[in-house]
């Protein structure tokens, strides 16, 4: 079976950076996959590129549906398309709709499985109605889910900061997606919220069936969670595997921790 | 002097009086040149009014000590709300009215019986100044939709008003249009220009597109001013037929009356409609593109149809309006569409709330009716006016009504569960 993401030789040039290298990475259907790398490393930016936020230099990003089989390119699309093809994301730095209540921000995420047009608003006919209703209930057992159910009407910003990470993830899975991108998830919990939230991935995985991609800086996750791990370096993959023998690799160790100078 | 817990002692410090002391001082220095010397032209001589110098100087040092005791139980409230770290506690007059629908509905009644009412309990005059303030809410309920709710800052609203006339006065004066059949069209050709001036801006945002639009109102209104064979310049379109029945001749008292419950009823469309969309798919995107472009397009919704669909649906009230602006006064030219209009529906938007349909109308009424009721006070009104409109602005920075988000309730659940609960 074809990986449901395959990105190959992928390039980034800002000017005369290069901020992604030719990075080859492919995911296959159920899989948990990190890619880590010092701050920099062009973690990020490969995110966007595959989002669709910026447009790639050169090089394919291939997907493949597990629903239909059928392999895209999607690279140069709009993000709201690719969205809509079943990649959805979360922000490294929060990027929730503030000024919403927890389930509208959940419902903005059903918003491309909806269909509801401008007349339809106005006069609200039996079909727009029910759809309504029934992205209000969707919505809500999403809300369920993350145990965010009791901040059903509270202002997106009014709430803790691990609900807001898990509210981020919660908009992200309403828009059905077969991928999800997790950016730095992990990103200012205490470990409490990060065992949780250790638990609320594979739980994902598991009962949803959505494969995951994460970038994360907290290795204990990373290693727990993972099965296997891309590491980036100055925009260069500089290792690939499995976490036991990533934890070994030197190269990766050099990455971290910087070369030892013989004096 | 801490030991001082009682009456003033306790709101005002030694530190406040020379404050307040040192402003009054600024003041009288400030307003010197024009309340206290007073040129004679008749026997060339000055007069020194030092009372005045007093007045300002004994009134500023009790209104500073006034300010600062606001300010101080403004801020005293928000520390609070923050110490509990519970904002929805206290629930505001309009949530609690929301759980009220049968209220609200009986209120929304009765405003709509006493508004229907207006032409008839008052004379024309106030019933002509009601109809400009009612043209304003159309007005603001229609930028609502690109500012309160889209967050597109757009400064040259006041075009597609000017399209509305225009689109009037001009098929009037040539095809013999009435004032029933320009109604929809004035909507429709503001709509177009209002697509047609989106495609190219909608790549910016605030500031540039805010200066871009601008610029567009400008364009507007010089091409009007200067294209002389297709509007007439500045001397402007005259004898626009008011609005008449089944071809009846009206006076001019019956058409204004008639004129009123146009836009009455246009009020009502636009309040329905704009309620409508706010509550749907597509009102929530446009909040979503507020608060989040990318966010909102990485959640898979097409800014740019939206920011369309913002400008369209925004636009087409603007165009109404402007055909019943013409239909009212009879006579157009450019000077009714400058940059200040643009502006003064922006500030009823800001002021009553942004995003809130309440709050917009509100704004609207006061920003019309205000200088208008203050007459009276002639020379003073726009002091007044402007002073109401910085208190609202540091006392309410929201709005006066501020926008509150949809709830949803659910069967059994609703917050009773306990946190952590699974």
């Amino acid at each position: 079976m074809a990986p449901i993401l395959d990105v190959k030789k992928l390039r980034m040039d800002f000017g005369g950076l290069r901020a992604v290298n030719d990075v080859d990475l492919y995911i296959n259907q159920g899989e948990i996959v990190a890619l880590i790398g010092p701050n920099g490393a062009g973690k990020t930016t490969f995110f966007n590129c595959i989002t669709g936020v910026t447009r790639p230099t050169a090089g394919d990003v291939l997907i493949c549906p597990p629903s239909s089989h059928k392999s895209e390119r999607i690279n140069g699309m709009k993000p709201n398309v690719i969205t809509e093809r079943g990649l959805a994301r979360t922000f490294q730095n929060i990027r929730l709709f503030q000024n919403m209540t927890v389930l509208e921000n959940v419902m903005i995420g059903r918003h491309p499985r909806m269909k509801a047009g401008v007349i339809g608003a106005i006069i609200r006919d039996p079909r727009t109605r029910t759809e309504e209703k029934q992205v209000i209930e969707d919505s809500h057992e999403i809300l369920k889910k993350l145990n965010l159910e009791i901040f059903v009407n509270e202002l997106a910003k009014n709430l803790p900061y691990g609900a807001q990470r898990r509210l981020e993830i919660a908009r992200a899975m309403a828009t059905e997606p077969f991928l999800l991108l997790l950016d730095e998830p992990a990103a200012g919990m205490n470990p409490q919220e990060t065992r949780e939230l250790d638990e609320t991935i594979v739980r994902i995985r598991d009962t949803e069936g959505i494969t995951i991609l994460l970038i994360e800086h907290d290795m204990s996750l990373v290693m727990s969670l993972s099965e296997r791990i891309y590491v980036v370096d100055y925009g260069k993959l500089i290792a690939t595997g499995i976490p036991e023998d990533i934890k070994k690799n030197p190269e990766v160790i050099k990455a971290y921790l910087g070369e030892e100078i013989d004096a | 002097m801490s030991d001082i817990k009682t009456g003033i002692g306790r709101y005002i410090t030694k530190k406040d009086v020379k404050r307040s002391g040192l402003m009054a001082l600024w003041f009288m220095f400030l307003t010197f040149p024009i309340m206290v010397v007073k040129v004679n032209t008749v026997t060339d001589t000055v007069e020194w009014r030092w009372i005045n110098m007093f007045i300002v100087g004994i009134f500023s040092f009790i209104l500073t000590h006034v300010w600062k005791l606001m300010i101080d139980r403004r801020e005293g409230r928000i520390a609070a709300a923050d110490n509990t770290g519970e904002t929805t506690e206290k629930l505001s007059w309009r949530e609690r009215l929301d759980e009220k629908p049968a209220l609200k509905r009986t209120a929304s009644l009765i405003f709509l019986a006493l508004a229907a009412l207006f032409p008839i309990v008052t004379g024309m005059y106030q019933t002509s100044i009601m109809i400009t303030a009612l043209l304003y809410v159309v007005l603001a309920l229609g930028l609502n939709i690109i500012v309160g709710l889209g967050g597109l800052l757009v400064l040259g609203y006041i075009v597609f008003y000017g399209v509305g006339a225009y689109t009037y006065a001009l098929l009037n004066y040539h095809f013999g249009l009435n004032f029933w059949l320009a109604l929809p069209l004035g909507g429709l050709f503001a709509m177009i220009l209002g697509i047609l001036i989106a495609i190219p801006v909608l790549r910016l945002r605030g500031d540039y597109l805010a200066i871009v639009t601008l610029a567009f109102g400008e364009i507007f209104r010089i091409v009007m001013e200067n294209w002389n064979g297709l509007s007439f310049g500045p001397s402007g379109i005259a004898n626009i037929p008011r609005p008449a029945l089944f071809g009846l001749d009206f006076s001019i008292q019956q058409s204004t009356t008639l004129t009123y419950y146009v836009i009455l009823a246009f009020v009502v469309i636009t309040i329905f409609v704009v309620r409508r969309l706010e509550d749907s798919r597509l009102g929530r995107s446009w909040v979503a593109m507020r608060e989040d472009e990318i966010a909102g397009e990485a959640m898979g919704i097409d800014m740019w149809k939206t920011k369309l669909a913002a400008f369209a649906l925004s636009t087409f009230w603007a165009g109404v309006a402007g055909v019943i602006f013409a239909g009212k006064t009879t006579f157009i030219n450019p000077a009714s569409f400058t940059m200040w209009e643009s502006i003064l529906v922006l500030c009823m938007v800001v002021l009553g709330g942004m995003g809130s349909i309440p709050g917009v109308i509100s704004g609207a009424l006061i920003i019309t009716l205000l200088p208008e009721y203050l007459r009276a006070f002639s020379e003073l009104r726009m002091l007044i006016f402007g002073a109401v409109l910085v208190l609202v602005m540091v006392f309410k920075p929201d709005g006066m009504i501020p926008a509150i988000r949809q709830k949803y309730e659910f069967k059994g659940i609703s917050g009773n569960k306990k946190k952590g609960d699974k």
